[in-house]
């Protein structure tokens, strides 16, 4: 009678860890956590925005030319995308702060914020890069998103990027921003050459296709 | 005035993450410019932005980081590459310069692999000063 108590409670104990094996397979492939990362200005909520937009049919977020206009961390749960080939990816869309080294509350006054608005406004951008960096660790596929037309050697690009690769994270790297004159992808794939880099115009749709074609490759 | 204070490897090397970057701020803090033999490892580098970001005030506007790194990406030769990695297996960290400047006084660090420019920011007062002057 022992012997058979014995045995009962080791197949409970089996039963019970294969389901919770079951149970994590089962919500790591339902529920990938596509993060949007980069510095602030890239174009990281035009990119969700033109994502939700194609897909679900409504904005992620408000945009603006003043930095620091994402300062909290914005999901959108399951999003489904298809290729030409009906393969079908479902993920969260993580819509993160841009990261940056310094804030100054007086970069947003000369943007025309008062100064009690401004200070606001910087001290919750300093909190949204806080974030940003504490959710790294959460996510399954991260989408740097560069402003083409920028300087991409920033060591906030090579901080960002360096540390995904040491945690492992698979990363596609979005050179947004292409409809403009001064846009150089060229630049980009000479900084970061181990990566695939994609040239998009989040704002325009150019190009966009084969971003998605690129992410099936990362977020499936 | 700019005041560059040069930081040694072994200043750092047996402090743990935390006191590492908390010691590097406290003198960038102090208007100085830092430059530390060797670099931070990758997390250390994400933490230093982390923790820049929670000392942030009105007087302390961030900072201007710049890693210099000797690894060469064209680097295909198979006895460079022996080297570089005999190299780092015996300096680690301590190879390459970081460069850490207080934001009130650095403007931008701008860096590709042939060259590395330090912006700085006019001193405030200074231009007061020079405003001052100028007036009839």
């Amino acid at each position: 009678m022992a012997g058979f108590k014995k045995w009962e409670y080791m197949t409970n104990i089996f039963k019970a860890f294969f389901n919770k094996f079951l149970k994590n397979l089962f919500r790591k492939k339902k529920h990938i956590k596509l993060g949007l990362y980069g510095p602030p200005n890239g174009g990281k909520t035009t990119l969700a925005n033109r994502i939700c937009q194609d897909w679900l049919g409504e904005d992620m977020g408000s945009v603006s030319n003043i930095a620091h206009e994402t300062r909290e961390i914005q999901i959108k749960e399951q999003i489904s995308i298809k290729n030409d080939e009906g393969k079908e990816i479902s993920f969260n869309l993580v819509d993160t702060p841009g990261i940056a080294t310094k804030i100054d509350f007086e970069d947003f006054i000369k943007s025309g914020m008062k100064e009690k608005e401004a200070k606001i406004r910087a001290k919750e951008a300093t909190k949204g890069v806080i974030d940003a960096i504490k959710w790294l660790d959460e996510m399954d596929t991260i989408i740097i998103v560069l402003d083409s037309t920028q300087d991409p050697y920033s060591q906030v690009n090579i901080t960002i990027i360096g540390n995904l690769a040491a945690r492992e994270i698979p990363v596609l790297i979005v050179a947004n921003k292409v409809d403009l004159k001064k846009a150089d992808i060229k630049k980009i794939e000479a900084a970061f050459p181990q990566y695939e880099i994609v040239g998009i115009s989040a704002k325009y749709g150019d190009n966009v296709n084969e971003f998605y074609n690129a992410l099936f490759k990362y977020a499936s | 005035m700019l005041t560059l204070r040069f930081v040694p490897y072994h200043e750092i090397e047996y402090l743990t993450s935390a006191r590492r970057i908390h010691k590097l701020l406290d003198i960038v803090k102090e208007n100085k410019i830092v430059l530390l033999e060797g670099r931070l490892k990758k997390e250390e580098e994400t933490d230093l932005i982390e923790i820049t970001m929670e000392k942030i005030d009105e007087k302390f506007k961030g900072i201007e980081l710049a890693v210099i790194n000797p690894d060469r990406k064209d680097n295909n030769n198979v006895l460079r590459k022996m080297k570089s990695g005999f190299m780092n297996m015996m300096l680690g960290d301590r190879q390459g310069l970081t460069i850490i400047g207080p934001a009130t006084i650095v403007s931008e660090i701008k860096k590709n692999p042939d060259k590395i420019e330090l912006y700085t920011k006019e001193d405030p007062e200074k231009q007061k000063k020079v405003k001052k002057k100028g007036k009839p």
